[in-house]
């Protein structure tokens, strides 16, 4: 193998599977159980991108969710991922992988001009330059987000299947490391329903890359057992390369599981990922903590990796990051990385710190190796290019606030740093509880949990192995305990380490004059260094919401895991006040970048996201022809073309067949509603505007639904099946709305009446028979009914028979023709139709859709809610107050019909408009003006709601909403379109046709 | 999420309900003799409460029932739920 950096003992990894990957189109190698970094690492490769702002060459940094530089585009096509971290994603064969930053190439970077002219372009460039002039923003837009873009979308469906799990548990446990096991056997042993959830492959956490010892064995074999006794309790489930990314209100808790990412690309079968929603009794968080950088100049070079994560990549993968190695530290945990480079055979030059002192055990054993130790010093600057050269290192004041001295240039191709610890807080903040600053320790803390819930090892402050076995057994205990089992483990030994105190250190002071100090980064993914943060601090920004928002820090697909403590350290400092007084910025789901597959699960589509609703006669209308439209959630059949017709031609087709012989509608889509019991007419009397009290048996009326504010809310038929049965119909759209309005009104405010609600509206198919022929293609195939004039009025309603099914037959129209709507169960809808065609033959039945249907109902002036109405319109406002019961004392809305506003008399109206020139159509929705050559802005009147060319009027009509219309007959209005033409109108009835109403009369 | 106990189905997700505005607002018996400003206050004016709040729910996606929850604003903490007409718990403040 080429990997030349690979040591030749030890780590995790799997020698004898070898697998291939690319990288920037050049193949290399690596081994099963490296990640996509650990590999290019092997390979010698620390130089993976450029900066997002100044295009800077920059490295692999850490080992885990908090890398903010290592971000690749995975993939191609249709199996692409933009933004992966390339620390989390396991190697598989064959994978591909491109830098996302670099134009047009890693090593030749046209932007990187930039860098050089890095002076001008300090925080909040882009709003203080390109904003002005405002017109062209939008170009600049584009040039800037061409220059800094991250991962680019993918451009063809993901054809990945996601998934959806829910979950209830016992306890929760978000992390699996040494706590997160501990915790979980505790509550695991006791018989508590446990889900260990933790995001690596393996679990183990940050002791796979250690040589610890707990119970006296290696905690690799500690960690071996743990998961070999929890995958045997049955209540327990494991839940590796899960992240728990959201936590909710009630201890619900968001877990993204990857099932298939780390498998070469044909080898993937199932799901690729599944988002459980897990409702916990208990959580214990045990997520760790993070490393910080140091923020010195020039401390952005490949080469430049936190010392935890140079531990991980020589103990767990066998790789060296470096052949000379630096270490800059303010605290003592990275003597350990000193000491692993050493075993590793890489030369240790110096561990520099800056803290005077060093004493503890782990010191003395790195000078016992022969390293030298320069304490009260600090890396001030470095060189290199593509890869880190040198580093120099002055020495600091105790105070940590000045250099002095002469620089000393250590040659090295690695520097090691650790700023201290950052315990995870983000889902302890999540959950409610406010992150605390601990002075001591130099770190924010977990607050006082708000839910069920505890924190516990190093995600809790508690960096010591042994207290935080400790600590991690007793909250496993509590949270089994809390949900009813009798837990008592005792925790697991581990031998007690003393460190020597961290000395915070958030910006390391430059020797250089203030300002002409090379850039310190802070959040290295969106190029924020310390002079932004203090020049916002100076432009007075001064809380750190404000700060972050500002300068960008903590914006990038790492939301600052590494920077944002730093950065809040140096705004605190540059403000003369604590961390503590500065506080942290809201930390807020989700914990790493979540994709929208797994979000949207099998909810896709028009399947189960947004599911169609077809009547039981739309494989007809399919094989007729038709085109349909969606009406909420249904599709009905819009028009019915023949061969070579326009929507035109076969509307004006259908209108012209329905006015002189028949027509059929598919009505089924109608909201229908039973009311019953003893009190429904008197609950109809409440919900509609007119009297319902005397309506006869087998009759139907019309009527309003209001809201309380007075304006109409839905409209339509009911019939009075029984005493105490009715039959509502509602419009297509609003059935859903008016039953649950109705419900309410039922439940919270007239209780004590007896009134059931059945929607059923699916349980009937309706066919709408429609003009002079009607009556003879119903009554043919129709027994039952005495179809003549006398005996079946309009507004009847009537029950018979078609074949043996018995139907019923309701004579209502919403054309002014003779209609009759047939209703058979849902299940006989097309036998019903076929019938109906079969039978209107002779008069050659024509199937019209809702075009039509607007048209005719238009030409009669009929309104239809929602499209005429829209929430701010009366009953009189439409001309229809004989709709509204003047004796009634009391329905809904009727008070507000009295209020000021509601009561004017120059109200917009529904009127009717007439074209001058007969064949053009008004626009729905144009606005109308009295005068359009008026100085703008030009007064607007009203607007058009309704328009539609009338082939029975030979003329488009159309309907109004116009400023105190009903007194303006005769007069004139314009539409002013937006294709510069004013189309003149003449105000006059909304009624066009047959306007006796002679023709429904027969 | 909220977990939200319906008093007829006990314990469920939030996603199961639909939130239906401040609760004990009775419809006012006379609305007729009520001047303009006694029904604006009824129509429109809700109290935006910092705290203890009593609202309206409706199990949706369940019983299809309306029903009343005492929930504090400010924490999300739901103290109880209780049926239309009853008088409810009085939950801690905090």
């Amino acid at each position: 193998m080429s990997q030349s950096f690979r040591i030749a003992q030890g780590g995790r990894i799997d020698r004898d599977n070898q697998l291939k990957f690319s990288f920037n189109g050049k193949t290399y190698t690596g081994q099963a159980g490296d990640t996509l970094a650990s590999a290019l690492l092997a390979n010698g490769i620390h130089m993976v991108g450029r900066s997002w702002k100044y295009h800077r060459p920059r490295g692999i940094l850490s080992a885990g969710a908090e890398e903010p530089n290592a971000i690749f585009q995975l993939e191609k096509g249709e199996k692409t991922i933009p933004n992966a971290r390339a620390t989390q994603v396991e190697l598989y064969d064959d994978l591909d992988a491109s830098s996302v930053n670099c134009w047009p190439s890693l090593d030749f970077d046209l932007l990187s001009i930039n860098s050089k002219v890095s002076r001008m372009l300090p925080a909040g460039f882009y709003y203080k330059t390109f904003m002005w002039p405002k017109s062209m923003w939008m170009k600049y837009e584009h040039i800037i987000r061409k220059a800094s873009g991250l991962g680019k979308s993918p451009e063809v469906n993901d054809s990945d299947r996601y998934e959806h799990s829910h979950r209830h548990c016992d306890v929760l446990i978000a992390g699996g490391g040494v706590a997160g096991l501990t915790a979980a056997l505790a509550a695991g042993r006791a018989g508590a329903r446990v889900i260990l959830v933790d995001e690596q492959s393996e679990f183990g956490g940050m002791a796979l890359s250690s040589y610890d010892k707990i119970d006296g064995q290696p905690v690799s074999d500690w960690i071996q057992a743990a998961v070999a006794e929890l995958q045997e309790l049955p209540e327990v489930m494991l839940l590796p390369r899960s992240t728990a990314y959201g936590y909710h209100d009630y201890n619900f808790l968001t877990i993204n599981q990857r099932l298939t990412d780390h498998l070469a690309l044909n080898n993937r079968k199932g799901g690729r990922e599944k988002l459980w929603h897990i409702r916990a009794h208990q959580v214990v968080l045990a997520t760790g903590a993070m490393e910080r950088p140091l923020v010195h100049s020039n401390n952005d070079r490949p080469g430049i990796m936190l010392a935890s994560a140079v531990s991980t990549y020589v103990n767990r993968y066998a790789v060296k990051p470096g052949e000379r190695a630096v270490i800059f530290t303010n605290n003592d945990s990275a003597y350990q990385t000193a000491l692993d480079l050493n075993a590793a055979g890489a030369q240790v030059v110096a561990v520099v710190d800056a803290r005077s002192q060093s004493s503890s055990e782990l010191a003395n054993m790195v000078r016992s190796a022969g390293i030298e130790v320069m304490n009260s010093c600090a890396v001030v600057d470095t060189s290199g290019g593509k890869r880190l050269q040198s580093v120099q290192v002055m020495s600091l004041s105790s105070d940590g606030q000045s250099v002095s001295g002469q620089r000393r240039t250590l040659s090295c191709d690695l520097l090691a740093v650790s700023g201290g610890w950052s315990p995870v807080v983000h889902l302890s903040s999540q959950s409610g509880a406010k992150a605390v600053w601990n002075e001591e320790a130099a770190m924010f803390i977990p607050g006082e949990p708000v839910q069920q819930q505890a924190s516990v090892g190093s995600a809790n402050g508690t960096l010591e192995l042994k207290l935080s076995l400790i600590e991690a057994a007793n909250a496993g205990n509590a949270a089994a305990k809390a949900c009813g089992f009798d837990s008592n483990m005792k925790a697991p030994q581990s031998d007690a380490v003393i460190s020597d105190p961290i000395m915070p250190l958030w910006l390391v002071p430059s020797d250089k004059e203030k300002g002409r100090e090379p850039k310190a980064f802070i959040d290295l993914q969106n190029d924020v260094g310390s002079a932004d943060i203090e020049l916002a601090a100076r432009e007075g920004f001064h809380s750190v919401e404000h700060v972050k928002r500002y300068t960008a820090m903590g914006f990038g697909t790492d939301q600052g895991k590494t920077g944002n403590i730093n950065g809040m350290g140096i705004l605190a400092k540059t403000l003369n006040q604590t961390i503590a007084e500065t506080g942290t910025t809201t930390y807020r789901p989700n914990y790493t970048p979540v994709t929208f597959g797994s979000m949207a699960g099998q909810n896709l589509g028009s399947r189960l996201f947004d599911p169609a609703r077809k009547t039981a006669m739309h494989g007809w209308h399919e094989e007729n022809g038709a085109e349909f439209e969606d009406v909420g959630q249904w599709k009905r059949p819009w028009y019915y073309p023949k061969a070579g017709e326009t929507i035109h031609d076969a509307v004006n087709r259908e209108c012209l067949a329905t006015r002189n012989s028949v027509g059929i509608l598919d009505a089924s889509t109608l909201g229908k509603i039973e009311i019953k019991g003893k009190d429904s007419a008197q609950f109809l009397e409440m919900m509609y505007t007119n009297n319902w009290m005397k309506l006869p048996v087998g009759m139907a009326r019309y009527g309003f639904m209001l809201g309380e504010d007075g304006m109409v809310m839905d409209d339509g038929v009911t019939i009075r099946l029984a005493e105490d049965h009715f039959y509502m119909h509602t419009t297509s759209g609003g059935a859903a709305g008016v039953l649950s309005s109705m419900e309410r009104w039922l439940q919270t405010e007239w209780p004590e009446m007896e009134v059931f609600l059945t929607s059923v509206t699916d349980h009937w198919a309706t066919a709408a028979v429609v003009g002079p022929n009607s009556r003879k293609v119903v009554s043919a195939i129709c027994e039952g009914i005495d179809f003549s004039a006398e005996a079946f009025p309009f507004m009847a309603s009537r029950v018979g028979k078609i074949g043996e099914l018995e139907c019923r037959i309701n004579r209502i129209s919403f054309s002014g023709e003779l209609a009759y709507e047939v209703n058979l169960p849902a299940n006989y809808g097309r036998f019903m139709w076929e019938k109906l065609m079969e039978a209107g033959a002779k008069y050659d039945i024509t199937p019209y859709g809702t075009e039509t249907m607007h048209v005719l109902r238009a030409e009669k002036g009929y309104v239809i809610v929602g499209q005429d109405t829209d929430g701010s319109i009366t009953v009189d406002d439409l001309g229809m107050s004989w709709a509204v019961s003047k004796t009634k004392v009391d329905f809904l809305g009727k008070r507000s019909l009295t209020r000021p506003d509601t009561a004017r008399t120059d109200r917009k109206q529904l009127v009717g408009l007439l074209t001058e020139e007969p064949d053009s159509v008004l626009p729905e929705g144009a606005q109308l003006v009295n005068d359009p050559g008026a100085a703008t802005p030009v007064p607007m009147v009203g607007h058009v709601s309704s328009s539609y060319y009338s082939a029975c009027c030979g003329h488009s009509i159309a309907m109004a909403l116009v400023k105190d219309g009903r007194r303006r007959m005769g007069e004139t209005v314009y539409a002013p379109l937006a294709d510069g033409r004013v189309l003149k109108a003449t105000i006059t009835q909304p009624l066009f046709y047959d306007k006796e109403g002679a023709k429904s009369n027969v | 999420m909220l977990l939200i106990e319906c008093p007829w189905c006990g314990e469920r997700d939030e996603s199961e309900f639909s939130y239906a505005g401040e609760a004990h607002i009775a419809r006012p018996l006379e609305t007729e003799k009520l001047s303009d400003e006694e029904w604006a206050n009824y129509l429109f004016l809700r109290k935006n409460i910092k705290g203890l709040h009593r609202e309206q729910w409706n199990h949706a996606a369940g019983c299809r029932r309306y029903f009343n929850v005492e929930r504090n604003t400010v924490s999300y903490k739901i103290s109880g739920s209780y049926k239309i007409g009853e008088q409810g718990p009085v939950g801690d403040d905090t």
